[in-house]
């Protein structure tokens, strides 16, 4: 397997990842053993079949999980040495999700979910909510921002899902099937906006099983059983 | 920044408690009632030693006081249109008590007479006090004109009287009344002054009502003996009584209660019918404390209950919380929140609602001490400390019963919460 090398370095670097769940007597090897670079700037797809370990290894990489054996650097970072709180705030500082759930607090308005990495990063109110109106705006929902999650479309649910993972300005973005809960004209949009992210430089790792889908991903990756099958 | 933050999280508090406006209002009635139940157990206990403290301000820590009382069976006697009625203390159970009692100071005498009493043409019934200069250092009186009696005024053979204000009020005399002649039945009086009356006339020192007029007891007792004559109706009633009350005052505070037992016994032993009462004002700052402790008991155990089965509903409340906000946990975990910071959210989330209960219990608890004076016309002082411990108490309720619940959603692994349905 060839190591990825660009010309702009590595995001995250994967050695000998390894990430075991123990069912009663039955060893569940999730990622058995996964080496894999992903560059600075690059746009990957992950595909495979039901249960090949895509959200495992998602997690891993958003620093959710640690593997239970091999090395993971973030920004050469070795992520597996540190404790719940030093990953916290890796979260914070370097990444941003967006669910194929949406994932938005019921309870809270746009405005207040957008603000929500910003209020662990300790902005102060005037500077969140300005740059809570900046982000919605970006992603279309400028005139949405007292609105409840539920009194919005899964559309734009998660175009604030993304404004929200954008509000840290993260240097990765992490997607688990984004467009899984919305139909193609829908998917499209939330397509055309990680693209556009992309394209400012944002690095994006996105689980998916849509072939349509993954073919607007500059690379992709295959992966079965827990491995790398190939990657395009 | 964590002034802001903390700010931030009371209002999502509030907020998702005022999502389930109902259910919240329910957790809090116990914390509601706890509280409610510790600011009114404060209130009366406040109350009762703050009136006792009064009472026996006004009536001397260090004194006992003795007072004649016409028995009962004394009312009946007699068919004829004359009836004679011998009761109360006598000059010898003033004796005995002198002479008996090593831890007494002193002892002060009071004779109460009615007589009438002319000033300057005016002609009242009045009501005169026989006693001796102490009755004015024992009991204190504040001066408002002239001099209160002396103990020269024993020896001098003047006549001095002086009067309450009260006396001088109904005898419509002035400060310039110092000086004049009051003729009290047939002897002539010269004032000497004038003092504050009694206050308050339940439990005073002075019988029945107010007094008019204090003169020495020699005096009196030359002057008008000890047999009362009052006519009322076509029959005369006849009384003989020495003295109306004593006032003993004893050394120290730690010998009233076992003089007062002496004196009791004695009066038991001489006496043989109840035509006298003892009253211990020290023994009504016991009573106020036993008071105080049965309210406390009975208070407490109600605030005890309260607290517990409301911090228990409200430990339930906010693990059904968490269970439902799953996956908002699973949320702001992947989003960066540290794990301390979620049990901050719900710690200060379960504060807020014991705090919103133990507000709405103060409530309460100011409302029942004022009901308990109208109904039982009992005293109740609500303090400023009293409102600081409810308040202390129901954030500590929040945080106590608050912690299991938050401690376990900052412990859920972010992956499982994240898929929670
Ligand atoms: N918490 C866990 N405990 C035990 N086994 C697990 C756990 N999480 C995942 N697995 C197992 O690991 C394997 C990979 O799961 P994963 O969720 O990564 O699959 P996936 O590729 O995301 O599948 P899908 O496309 O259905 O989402 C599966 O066999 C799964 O049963
Ligand atoms: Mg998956």
């Amino acid at each position: 397997m060839t190591l990825q090398a660009t010309n702009k370095g590595a995001a995250i670097e994967l050695r000998e990842v390894r990430k075991t769940y123990i069912m009663g007597s039955q060893e569940v090897h999730a990622l058995a053993g996964v080496t894999m670079t992903f560059g600075i700037g690059e746009y990957w797809a992950i595909m495979g079949a039901s249960g090949s370990g895509k959200s495992t290894m998602l997690n891993l990489l958003g620093c959710l999980d640690r593997p239970t054996s091999g090395n993971y650097r973030l920004y050469r970072e070795d992520v597996g040495s540190l404790d719940d709180n030093r990953l916290s705030d890796l979260r914070l500082r370097y990444l941003g999700f967006v669910f194929q759930s949406f994932n938005l607090i019921p309870q809270l308005t746009v405005r207040e979910n957008i603000e929500l990495p910003l209020f662990y990063l300790g902005w102060d109110a005037l500077h969140s909510a300005e740059r809570a109106a900046e982000l919605a705006e970006q992603v279309g929902l400028g005139d949405r921002l007292g609105h409840r999650p539920a009194e919005l479309s899964g559309g734009q649910q998660q175009r604030v899902a993304v404004a929200r993972a954008l509000a840290n300005d993260p240097k990765i973005i992490l997607a688990d099937e984004p467009t899984g809960n919305l139909d193609s004209s829908t998917s499209a949009q939330i397509m055309d906006l990680l693209q556009t992210l992309n394209e400012q430089g944002k690095t994006i790792v996105m689980v998916t099983h849509e072939s349509d889908i993954a073919a607007r991903a500059g690379r992709r990756l295959h992966m079965r059983d827990g491995l790398i099958d190939r990657m395009e | 920044m964590i002034v802001a933050r903390t700010i931030l999280n009371i209002r999502l508090g509030l907020k998702t408690l005022m999502l389930h406006k109902l259910r919240s209002m329910l957790t809090m009635l116990g914390v509601v009632f706890g509280v409610g139940s510790v600011v009114a157990m404060l209130a009366v206990g406040e109350g009762a030693s703050m009136q006792a403290l009064e009472q026996i301000r006004s009536l001397g820590s260090h004194n006992i006081i003795i007072d004649s009382i016409k028995p009962i069976d004394d009312e009946q006697s007699g068919d004829s249109g004359a009836r004679m009625s011998v009761y109360g203390i006598t000059y010898n159970d003033q004796m005995r008590i002198a002479e008996s009692f090593g831890d007494v100071r002193r002892i002060v005498p009071v004779k109460v007479l009615r007589q009438e009493g002319r000033l300057a043409g005016r002609a009242l019934d009045l009501r005169v006090v026989g006693t001796t200069h102490e009755w004015f250092e024992l009991v204190q009186r504040p001066l408002l004109a002239g001099r209160v009696l002396v103990g020269e005024d024993l020896h001098r053979g003047g006549n001095p009287v002086v009067l309450t204000e009260f006396g001088a009020r109904r005898l419509l005399a002035a400060s310039n009344v110092i000086g004049q002649s009051l003729r009290i039945g047939a002897y002539v009086y010269e004032v000497v002054g004038i003092v504050e009356s009694e206050e308050g006339v339940a439990g005073g020192q002075t019988p029945d009502q107010q007094i008019d007029a204090y003169i020495p007891i020699q005096v009196a007792r030359q002057r008008y003996g000890d047999i009362s004559v009052r006519r009322q109706a076509g029959s005369q009633e006849i009384e003989q009584v020495d003295l109306h009350q004593l006032i003993v005052e004893v050394d120290e505070l730690e010998h009233v209660e076992r003089t007062a037992a002496g004196i009791a016994a004695m009066f038991e032993r001489f006496h043989g019918r109840p035509d006298y009462a003892i009253r211990v004002p020290l023994a009504l700052l016991r009573q106020a404390e036993a008071t105080k402790r049965t309210f406390n008991i009975v208070l407490g155990s109600i605030a005890g209950i309260s607290l517990l089965v409301g911090g228990i509903g409200i430990m339930n409340i906010m693990l059904a919380s968490v269970t439902e906000r799953t996956r908002e946990i699973g949320v702001r975990r992947a989003i960066g929140a540290k794990r301390r910071q979620i049990t901050g959210q719900f710690l200060i989330e379960t504060m807020v609602l014991s705090g919103l209960g133990g507000a709405v219990g103060i409530g309460f608890g100011v409302s029942i001490p004022a009901l308990i004076t109208m109904i039982a016309d009992m005293p109740t002082v609500i303090t400023g400390w009293s409102i600081f411990l409810s308040v202390g108490i129901s954030l500590s309720v929040g945080i106590v019963f608050g912690l299991y619940p938050a401690v376990r959603a900052a412990n859920l692994d972010p992956i499982v919460a994240l898929r929670h349905e």
